[in-house]
């Protein structure tokens, strides 16, 4: 019975993929093909690129990386906490709100050294 | 629609397999075909806002103007530029449609008029929803354009910072009726809508969902100015036309969970008998918060990078989580109410638990935004004091500069 809640989510994604094919082999097969050596050119505002495109990328968005990684797991253990509430007392906020205050202690670090500032 | 097709001579099982499948492919159709009515709106809405007159020329009132732009786009060269990565190039569009669709399966459309009432809904709507990100990095990556990748690291990062606040505010629902599922959520707003328990959290909700589909004055995704449509420069024809359907889709979508939410749903008088009635009334109030989402993205003007960062992390992420705090304490002095009742005992049961969560949730928004006007006033007088000095430093220094040019002049003559 749990399952088979999920059979309809498969159904529709086995199709939904089949939505934005279509339209784009169709544009295949419709739209004319001319090849040209400047048509294909990478487009960066008519300047000629230069260098590698596919290199090192700034620092600054691995720590965003992190800061939300660390967000992102305690989100997983908040959910069920989030459904349990109403049966739960009040040691369960208390308990909660030990939680969250560590994880925003870690932010309030992040801040205070500066990760947070966009360079 | 299983019995139909038991009747209409299939087995059991197959007939359950097809009716999901013809389920999941007529909502996903229709859901995929209101863009092409929703940009109209939003054309139209945009030209008013502009005092323009918008599409007027194909079909009344130009309303069959997205159609012609359709086949516009299908005639259009499909362009792979040189040393793209065309395998995730090609699959960027596909996925990104493929993520904003797959919500449509758990949105509560009228009491019985549901995809799947799976049990942990509002997690599957954040999971799927957040496979767009991964849709923007190929997109970006394959694309091997600098503006392009710039744009995806970009996307990507005000994507998951966003995402925060967003999972943040929709815990409070969660919490609140103690269900994930969505048509347990909608249930629950019968006496009353969780945007009165709650309104600060709505507002949170409403903003960073903004964010996540990338609509001004979030829009840096594309920021045609900087970074020439980020993402999806190398784009052309209909594979540019899916990321379109896919950003219009998605802000419908939005809209959508937003009414589930917080708006009640279908709940409305008569829905529980006529399910028809619930699809009008949830479709009047998905329209009421596009227009609002509209409305904004007409009104302000594009965040800059540094104060999109620092907007979501130094406010609505630590406001978000304060709500949660205040909203767990305040629903936990309460106990619970008993909703069995006819509509007006449940209405007069509820209204002190309800009046005491919305009026601390209110508050906490005002003491928020206070302490936010502090910090500009404070950041006005200090940047107008610096201005102040430099005046100052400019008028000590002038009689200077016109004694040295005088030197000069003089030197010149000589």
């Amino acid at each position: 019975m749990e399952l088979n809640q999920w059979a309809f989510v498969g159904a529709l994604l086995s199709i939904a993929w089949l939505l934005p094919v279509a339209p784009i082999v169709l544009n295949i097969l419709l739209a004319p093909r001319r090849k040209g050596e400047i048509k294909s050119d990478v487009y960066e505002c008519g300047v000629e690129t230069v260098g590698d495109t596919w290199g090192q990328i700034k620092l600054q968005y691995y720590l965003y990386a992190i800061m939300f990684l660390v967000f992102d797991v305690e989100m997983v253990f908040l959910f069920p906490w989030a459904v349990a509430y109403n049966a739960l007392g009040m040691g369960a906020f208390l308990a909660g709100a030990v939680f969250i205050l560590l994880l925003i202690e870690g932010l309030i670090y992040a801040w205070r050294k500066g990760a947070l500032e966009w360079q | 629609m299983t019995e139909i097709l038991i009747d209409l001579g299939f087995g059991e099982d197959l007939a359950d397999v097809l009716a999901k499948y013809l389920g999941a492919g007529l909502l996903a159709g229709i859901f995929l075909l209101l863009p092409l009515f929703t940009i109209w709106i939003e054309r139209k809405g945009a030209a008013r806002f502009q005092m323009r007159v918008g599409p007027n020329r194909v079909g009344p009132y130009g309303l069959i103007q997205n159609f012609a732009d359709v086949i516009k786009l299908l005639g259009k060269e499909l362009i792979f530029p040189r040393n793209v990565d065309r395998l995730t190039f090609m699959l960027a569009p596909i996925l990104m449609v493929t993520s904003v669709v797959g919500i449509v399966a758990v949105l509560p459309l009228a009491p019985t008029v549901i995809g799947t009432d799976l049990s942990i809904g509002v997690l599957y709507f954040i999971s799927v929803s957040s496979l767009a990100t991964i849709a923007v990095v190929m997109a970006g990556w394959g694309s091997n354009n600098k503006y392009a990748l710039l744009g995806a690291f970009r996307t990507v990062a005000q994507l998951i910072s966003y995402e925060i606040p967003l999972i943040f505010s929709l815990l409070i629902p969660v919490l609140l009726v103690g269900t994930m599922s969505m048509q347990g959520i909608v249930e629950f707003q019968g006496t009353y809508w969780l945007i009165l328990y709650a309104p600060t959290a709505a507002v949170i909700f409403l903003l960073s969902n903004i964010a996540e589909i990338g609509r001004a004055p979030f829009d840096l995704i594309e920021a045609e100015s900087e970074l020439v449509a980020g993402f999806m420069i190398e784009y052309s024809g209909m594979a540019f036309a899916m990321f379109y359907l896919a950003e219009f889709l998605h802000a419908f979508l939005v809209a959508v969970i937003f009414a589930v939410l917080f708006l009640g749903g279908w709940q409305g008088p008569f829905a529980e008998d006529l399910p028809i009635l619930g699809i009008v009334y949830l479709a009047a109030k998905t329209f009421f918060i596009y227009l609002v989402m509209m409305w904004v993205r007409m009104t302000l003007p594009r965040f800059r990078i540094d104060h999109l960062m620092d907007f979501n992390w130094k406010f609505l992420v630590p406001l978000s989580v304060a709500h949660l705090l205040v909203t767990g304490f305040v629903w936990r002095l309460f106990p619970d109410t008993d909703l069995s009742g006819g509509l007006f005992s449940r209405l007069v049961d509820e209204f002190p638990r309800m009046a005491v969560m919305g009026l601390s949730s209110v508050a906490l928004g005002i003491v928020a935004l206070s302490l936010l006007r502090q910090y500009a006033a404070n950041q006005r007088q200090r940047i107008l004091s610096l201005t102040t000095v430099d005046e100052e430093y400019a008028l000590a220094i002038t009689p200077q500069t016109t004694a040295q040019s005088s030197v000069v002049v003089v030197t010149s003559g000589d």
